[in-house]
């Protein structure tokens, strides 16, 4: 199976009922898996007018407790990050997946590339916190867009599948469950304000039609969801809360594999990059190598990089010129050497045995 | 009073301006959902960015006050998602024809069932008077200093070719005809649109010597005419004052229509 179709059967298999999209290469196969597969499933599908009115008709949806997502790639991407900041605002449980491709602008529509680590966590306007997800199989494709969901739903959080064309297009051997765990959102307790949040910062969530009349709004609100623009406190608390819902539980949703934690060489990726890596590592047995591959990049959980207690150095091939390198150098006491790529192929694996000597 | 319990009392008072016509398209709406015996837990308001568009924070349901110009595509969603829903969306001649414009031609072609009330000022509000994309030619704003020199878009007419299933233009001086109209739409499956000149003596008033309330009230009413005699003094070839705009239904009809309730 293709990656794309994964993560459309992903979203299926986790009660994804309504998708809203617009073609764009190289994510276009998601929008038409799900355009075949949801009317059957008794979703709805609806190819948008464009990515500012996709991603504003996944959050209408969201709105009514239905299980939203949408597909895009980076100039797509870049449409949707007014309405992004919204969810995040609004607390809107949905998710966007981006099958990222060289950049900037049109770039290269059918290349791989990961150069929207960075957008993707801080490409709307003012401060606010979103869950990323980086697939590396099509397998992953499918148990990461499940994952995705769970966790929006969990955190009430726009969550991001950030794949690539190499990923949406690989095809490889799935294994697709008879069933999926769904994790609902909590509702809204008896006598609680719809923007009231307990120790964990998520508030209940009561979609359309619970009989809450709930004032939904992207301006500053208070616990009752209603505007309050002006009180530096209000915004204060509000922003922070948000914030913190997602970085204070980054030990909770982090998920990454660790190789060899005894390793004083280490590799650190997420997506395809770990592929290169995991050849390197096969052709080249050496328990001074170590490899530690995110699954989850957003929130950033910094003591996995303590699980190589004797790394003298971090190595990161990334398809860009270097990304989510800046946010490991800022927890690392090593040096953290940048393997940038761009142009839209992976990284060989003789590239990084070479960085592997320069750093021998 | 009209409707109160779809009020939220406890949100006034409200940021209207003295003598603004928006207060006016509101109880029409309310009225005319009290006519359409419609449930709270079974109705959505929606609206976008700008004065208009606060108004579903002052009434008591599920409410969606969302980014600007994109009102109609969150309201798709709601709908498609819940097509037992009542969407009413509110939204201005900023949010709709400006920055709204490609998402109100493309409802309009989906016809998707709902209602969208346009509160047309022919201004920006709430950013203090810049001329919009409604503002007559020769119109004074404080992006227009020497007189609009841009035609305006006729949304009523723009909604008709696009598909819309009922459209009408009234006024917020025609409050019975305009919460006829209101009703009439909510009634109609597909996409209803009602334009409303609405009055804004604040910041298109004070550029247009209508600072005066009942001035700019008899500027919309004057220059309004039924559609009827503005067809009939057009065939006869009669001269028709600058400055008119027609008023009353434009079409009802059975376009196929998408997200209506079974």
């Amino acid at each position: 199976m293709q990656g794309n179709a994964a993560c459309a059967e992903g979203a299926i298999a986790a009660g994804c009922r309504f998708f809203g999209g617009y073609p764009i290469t190289p994510s276009t196969e998601i929008a038409e898996t799900m355009a075949r597969r949801l009317p059957k499933a008794g979703g709805v599908f609806i190819s948008m007018e464009d990515e500012l009115a996709s991603i504003a008709a996944v959050i209408g949806a969201a709105w009514t407790g239905t299980r939203a997502m949408t597909a895009t790639s980076g100039p797509g991407f870049s449409l949707m990050m007014e309405n992004i900041g919204y969810a995040a605002m609004t607390e809107t449980p949905c998710v966007i997946v981006n099958i990222q491709r060289g950049g900037p602008s049109t770039g290269q529509p059918t290349r791989a590339a990961q150069g929207d680590m960075l957008q993707c966590r801080f490409g709307s306007h003012g401060d606010y916190s979103i869950i990323a997800l980086t697939p590396n199989s099509v397998q992953e494709m499918f148990d990461l867009t499940v994952k995705a969901f769970n966790l929006a739903d969990r955190f009430r959080v726009p969550t991001f599948l950030i794949s690539d064309e190499t990923v949406g297009h690989m095809r490889e051997r799935v294994t697709i469950p008879d069933s999926v765990d769904i994790v609902p959102p909590a509702p809204l307790a008896e006598g609680s304000l719809p923007y009231e949040a307990g120790e964990d910062g998520i508030p209940g969530f009561a979609p359309f039609g619970s009989g809450r009349s709930v004032h939904v709004t992207g301006l500053t609100h208070d616990e009752r969801g209603y505007p309050d623009t002006t009180d530096p406190e209000a915004h204060d608390r509000l922003v922070r809360r948000l914030v913190a819902k997602v970085e204070s539980a980054r030990h909770d949703i982090a998920d990454y594999e660790v190789i060899n934690p005894d390793a004083e060489r280490v590799f650190v990726t997420y997506g395809p990059p770990s592929r290169t890596v995991a050849q390197v590592m096969r052709d080249h047995p050496d328990e001074s190598i170590g490899h530690l591959r995110f699954r989850v990049v957003w929130p950033f959980d910094e003591s996995a990089l303590g699980k190589f207690p004797d790394a003298k150095v971090f190595l990161m091939p990334e398809l860009n010129m270097g990304q989510m390198v800046r946010e490991v150098q800022r927890h690392a006491d090593q040096p953290v050497v940048p393997i940038a790529k761009i142009g839209g192929e992976l990284h060989t694996p003789a590239e990084l045995l070479q960085a592997l000597e320069a750093h021998g | 009073m009209i409707a109160p319990d779809w009020l939220r009392e406890d949100r006034l008072p409200h940021i209207y301006c003295t003598g603004c016509g928006n207060g006016s398209v509101i109880n029409c709406t309310l009225a005319a959902v009290e006519e359409m015996g419609w449930k709270r837990d079974e109705t959505a308001f929606i609206s976008g960015i700008g004065c208009s568009s606060r108004a579903p924070g002052y009434i008591l349901t599920d409410s969606l006050h969302t980014t600007h110009g994109r009102a109609l595509a969150f309201a798709t969603g709601v709908k498609m998602a819940r097509p037992d829903f009542n969407v009413v969306v509110f939204t201005g001649d900023g949010d709709l024809a400006a920055i709204g414009g490609n998402h109100f031609i493309h409802a309009c072609r989906r016809n998707v069932d709902m209602t969208v009330i346009c509160m047309n000022n022919q201004i920006y509000g709430m950013t203090g008077g810049q001329g919009s994309p409604t503002t007559p030619t020769g119109a004074f704003s404080t992006t227009t200093p020497y007189g609009a020199s841009e035609p305006a878009f006729d949304l009523a007419e723009l909604a008709v070719a696009a598909g819309a299933n009922y459209v009408a233009r009234w006024t917020s001086y025609h409050v019975k005809e305009l919460t006829k109209a209101i009703t009439t739409g909510m009634q109609t499956p597909g996409l209803a649109f009602i334009e409303v000149r609405t009055q804004c003596p604040t910041n298109f008033g004070r550029h247009n010597k209508l600072r005066s309330i009942p001035d700019m009230i008899e500027y919309l009413r004057g220059n309004a005419m039924l559609r009827v005699k503005y067809d009939r003094l057009v065939e006869e070839g009669a001269d028709i004052p600058e400055g008119t705009f027609t008023i009353g239904e434009l079409v009802r009809r059975r376009r196929p229509a998408m997200g209506v309730k079974q």
